[in-house]
């Protein structure tokens, strides 16, 4: 571990500091912190730095970002308060955990909201400038719970972050507000001091993210360093801890997001596929961060277009669909509604389109900042007429990378749109990604249709003749000979016109079944972790993995006879999906939804499936899911 | 290279597909249908650069009757598709094909996005103000009164006026023909063709079924010389079966005048399609029968780059700026750590 060096020394006309014994270093394994204060008092970004310096550091993370939708709800009340998790370790990890082992607080309606996350005797710090009866009266706290005692059962640090924030930087001459701007990050500091991070990847964050504001640079750097010192140079805390680097497979490492690796993975697979990139979509939250990725990497071929609304969206991502590129669009679960009557044409039209859907609490405007999993059956069955797509679902964010390469891998070979769903949890959770190495990325093969030789056009290309796999051509405008009419109405076989013979409907909707159906030809058997065969197998899909895996490696070391399996390939399933299952006693589906992984499992595979499921905006803990598996071993 | 290559001579024929045309007997369509293939033949373009794209409706089916690249996609939406088309492949001539209904209610939107982006396409709007495929409801340019099968005592709600609702996104070219004036009509669709950005063009379109002679007015040979006004740039506002009549600029309010007793061609208003304000291009787009007559002819004709050729440029300026992106340089563009 290197020595830490802050920087600056203490603020003057404090009366010297008496010499002592160091503030002794205990090492842990790891630790679960939450950053929590009014949305605009940047809880976020501190969040995401602390995250970023862990990573860097060599933990391990998992993180769990928690805001309202409310861009700022009236300062000090319940409903704007915005939160930031972080679970860093020395060891492999999946989920943001379960308990906090240390909250910071900024002002009472923080406290309110999460304290009943903290373990018993856990570390509490608050601002204590921010507990006025004023601010007690917003967050309904009929006394001060800094002094009535209630808060007795945790180790509390009262600090006056707001006071000695604007100390810090009083020399700068910032007006309160700007001054008062700075505190998340005296916050920050303090946090880095307790949990001995270096302050080095932040400071030179700002500065960078300052550079052309001096003085603003300086008081982010002055508040930072002023809140490790003062958890360095008081003894309000008695110990501080370690957290060491983490032992993970060697290479190269980088932070990412669920967004960021989409956006990443979308480029990548375009790369690979030879391929331009044209992203449309209209912003909705908590997948705008993916239009805003790619927007910016134009040199690497990506088009990208704000389009003037969800179906506009689709449209132009079916259009370069149409033209011979890799047409994709991202929303989440109210622009799917939009978008369902143009998926059904790409279905129709057998065009390879990716459409992502970052999940997120419905039904309706439903819960926009919230995660969940509750548009799956919307993905395989929400439209008109019997139109199957392909489904799949990344399951951690840097999952997301390889998951959005695959939509694009299936989409070309299959001509088929593609519907990834991931969720607000993936979308905005973070952890190391191992960089994969270019040159060893697979290539995405591409065959365009070609004129024939010697033909004059006309009558011999038939749009709709397929190969052995039931995939039809792609044939681009602009090649000589292969013009030929594509639409929503029915197609009749091989030829592509209109029809409305009966017998052909039949034909082409089992058909259009089929080609689904043989993409399970083309990806991986569901694979199981613990006993091949045993008591209980917890089935899982999408951004539950971390809760799942986790809460399955604690039952096995109880000696249970409890598996995991993962579904990323919801439609098709994998070929031996039906086979796993009737290997154990019971299969528990935890879902956060009302349980639609289970409808489908029963419907598909008769399996008699237990759900264990949450609907309420957050993520399973690990305890939840170890709780209901040995309900189920009892019985 | 300086090879000179043939250009392609298509005649109407090679342009028509081997599918039955199935519009009702003396529709509209049919007349548009042998315009735009003639005029598209004699554009020395190749018949794989030529795409079609269109909605639901009646004039929708035009694709299908093409013998060029087609689309017939969802109710309204073709301006979407055809945008996402033109983003990757500017070079093809794209051609969208909607109705009032189509294009003006359930894909208004898109309508209005696709003008003020200024995509390249060739934007054809069949005018014949009702539902047709339907049968025979009142659409959002049918005037007021028209009386249907979902407006027994006459339809209440203003009409839309598409040339002016096209001039209110920024349209760089604007024109209206009549399906029926095959010669003015072949002239506005090449006119079209030749304009870089959208090319909006409203043409008024007989249903022979649902809404038979709505047009009247301005087609019978009879009275149409005194209901319409054919557009000529640089030209006072001339019309009448004598050429006696004319508008002229009362305030901000055109009025019709009659030439002779003190009022000269001079005092009429000249049009110009090309002033850098849709202010008049407006105003002409307002004139409606019976208390004026209607305009034929291009109202607008200005320039502006394209969405798509500005995009492209952004991508070319930032490769020449940055270097072409190499996936190992965005995988590393956060700050990276090693494990040993």
């Amino acid at each position: 571990m290197t020595v830490l060096n802050p920087g600056t020394t203490r603020s003057t006309g404090e009366a010297p500091v008496l010499p002592r014994p160091p503030i002794p270093v205990e090492e842990i394994g790891e630790a679960t912190i939450r950053l929590a204060g009014d949305s605009g008092d940047g809880m976020q970004l501190a969040g995401t730095q602390f995250t970023h310096t862990s990573a860097l550091l060599g933990n391990d993370i998992s993180t769990l970002p928690d805001f309202p939708a409310e861009i700022r709800a009236p300062a000090g009340t319940l409903a704007g308060v915005s939160g930031f998790q972080i679970h860093f370790s020395s060891s492999d990890i999946h989920t943001p955990g379960d308990q906090l082992n240390t909250l910071v607080a900024m002002n009472p309606a923080a406290l309110k909201t999460n304290l009943k996350d903290l373990e018993p005797g856990g570390i509490l710090i608050v601002n204590s400038d921010a507990f006025s009866s004023a601010d007690l009266h917003k967050a309904g706290y009929p006394s001060n719970p800094l002094e009535d005692g209630s808060l007795k059962g945790y180790r509390v640090f009262a600090v006056p972050i707001t006071k000695l924030n604007r100390e810090a930087v009083a020399e700068l001459k910032l007006s309160p507000r700007e001054a008062d701007r700075c505190k998340n990050f005296f916050a920050l500091g303090l946090v880095y001091w307790l949990y001995e991070r270096s302050l080095e990847p932040t400071l030179r964050w700002i500065q960078t993210k300052f550079s052309k504001n001096p003085s603003i640079m300086e008081a982010n750097t002055r508040a930072l360093k002023a809140g490790y010192n003062y958890g360095e140079t008081t003894e309000a805390m008695p110990v501080h801890y370690r957290v060491s680097k983490a032992k993970i497979p060697p290479g190269r490492y980088r932070k990412i997001t669920g967004n960021e690796a989409l956006a990443l993975g979308l480029t990548a697979a375009s790369k690979q596929a030879g391929l331009p990139l044209v992203y449309a979509s209209y912003p909705i939250t908590p997948a705008s961060d993916i239009l805003h990725q790619l927007a910016e990497l134009k040199r690497y071929g990506v088009r990208t277009l704000q389009a003037e609304d969800e179906i506009a969206a689709i449209g132009a991502a079916i259009g370069a669909a149409f033209a011979g590129a890799l047409g994709v669009t991202g929303t989440s679960g109210p622009g799917i509604c939009l978008k369902s009557e143009a998926i059904g044409l790409a279905v129709m039209t057998e065009l390879p389109v990716v459409i992502i859907d970052v999940q997120r609490g419905g039904p309706s405007t439903g819960l926009p900042t919230k995660t969940e999993q509750a548009d799956l059956l919307q993905a395989m069955f929400g439209r008109n007429g019997e139109c199957p797509v392909c489904v799949l679902a990344p399951c951690s964010p840097a999952d997301c990378f390889h998951m959005a390469f695959e939509a694009v891998r299936l989409a070309i070979g299959f001509m088929t749109p593609v519907i990834l769903l991931s969720d607000g949890y993936l979308a905005n959770g973070a952890e190391p990604w191992l960089i994969p190495d270019p040159a060893r990325l697979p290539k995405i093969p591409v065959q365009f249709a070609q004129p024939h030789a010697g033909s004059n056009g006309a009558a011999v290309f038939h749009p709709y003749a397929r190969d052995a796999r039931l995939v039809r051509p792609w044939a681009v405008p602009g090649t000589p000979g292969l013009e030929h009419r594509i639409g929503g109405l029915e197609k009749e076989d091989i030829t592509g016109n209109v029809s409305y013979d009966p017998a052909n409907h039949e034909h082409m909707v089992r058909t259009r079944a089929q080609k689904i159906a043989n993409i399970a030809k083309d990806i991986p058997e569901l694979t199981v972790t613990g006993p091949s065969e045993g008591d209980v197998l917890v089935l899982g899909w999408g951004g539950t993995y971390g809760s799942i895996i986790t809460a399955c490696q604690r039952a096995q070391r109880k000696g249970w006879k409890v598996a995991q399996a993962h579904l990323r390939y919801l439609n098709p399933m994998p070929r031996n999906t039906g086979e796993v299952l009737k290997r154990y006693r019971k299969v528990l589906i935890p879902e956060l939804n009302g349980g639609q992984l289970r409808l489908l499992i029963r419907a598909t595979y008769l399996v008699d499936a237990v759900g264990l499921n949450k609907i309420q905006g957050k993520p399973f803990l690990v305890s939840e899911i170890e709780a209901k598996i040995e309900e189920l071993l009892r019985c | 290279m300086s090879t000179t290559m043939a250009l392609p001579t298509l005649t109407p024929k090679d342009l028509a597909s081997d599918q039955e045309v199935r519009w009702c007997p003396g529709c509209g369509d049919y007349s548009i249908l042998a315009q735009m293939k003639k005029a598209l033949a004699g554009l020395g373009i190749p018949r794989e650069k030529f795409v079609f794209i269109s909605g639901i409706g009646c004039s929708s089916r035009f694709p299908y009757y093409m013998n060029t690249y087609g689309f017939h996609t969802i109710h309204g939406r073709a301006p979407t598709i055809a945008t996402g088309l033109k983003l990757v492949r500017p070079d093809l001539s794209v051609w969208v094909i909607t109705g009032d209904g189509d294009g003006l209610s359930i894909g208004g939107n898109h309508l209005i996005h696709a003008i003020r982006r200024n995509m390249d396409l060739k934007i054809i709007l069949f005018n014949n103000e009702i539902y047709g495929l339907t049968k025979g409801q009142y659409s959002p340019t049918s005037r007021i009164g028209t009386r249907t099968k979902s407006s027994p005592l006459g339809s209440i709600d203003t009409p839309l006026r598409p040339l002016s609702l096209a001039l209110g996104a920024d349209a760089t070219f604007v024109a209206r023909t009549l399906d029926v004036d095959v010669n003015h009509l072949t002239e506005t669709l090449k006119r079209a063709a030749a304009h870089k950005g959208t090319a909006f063009v409203e043409v008024y379109q007989n249903c022979k079924i649902f809404n038979d002679g709505v047009f009247e007015y301005a087609t019978d040979k009879s009275v149409k010389a005194d209901n319409v006004l054919y557009l000529q740039h640089g030209r006072p506002l001339v019309f009448g079966k004598d050429r006696n009549k004319g508008i002229r600029l009362h305030g901000l309010n055109p009025e019709v005048v009659e030439l002779g007793n003190g009022i000269a061609l001079d005092d009429l208003l000249v049009h110009d399609e090309k002033a850098d304000e849709p202010t008049l291009a407006y105003l002409l787009s307002r004139m409606v029968y019976p208390h004026f007559p209607e305009c034929i002819g291009v109202f607008r004709c200005v320039e502006r780059p394209t969405y798509e050729d500005v995009l492209n440029k952004q991508m070319d300026d930032e490769i020449a700026r940055r270097g072409a992106g190499k996936l190992e340089d965005l995988f590393a563009s956060d700050e990276t750590w090693v494990v040993e």
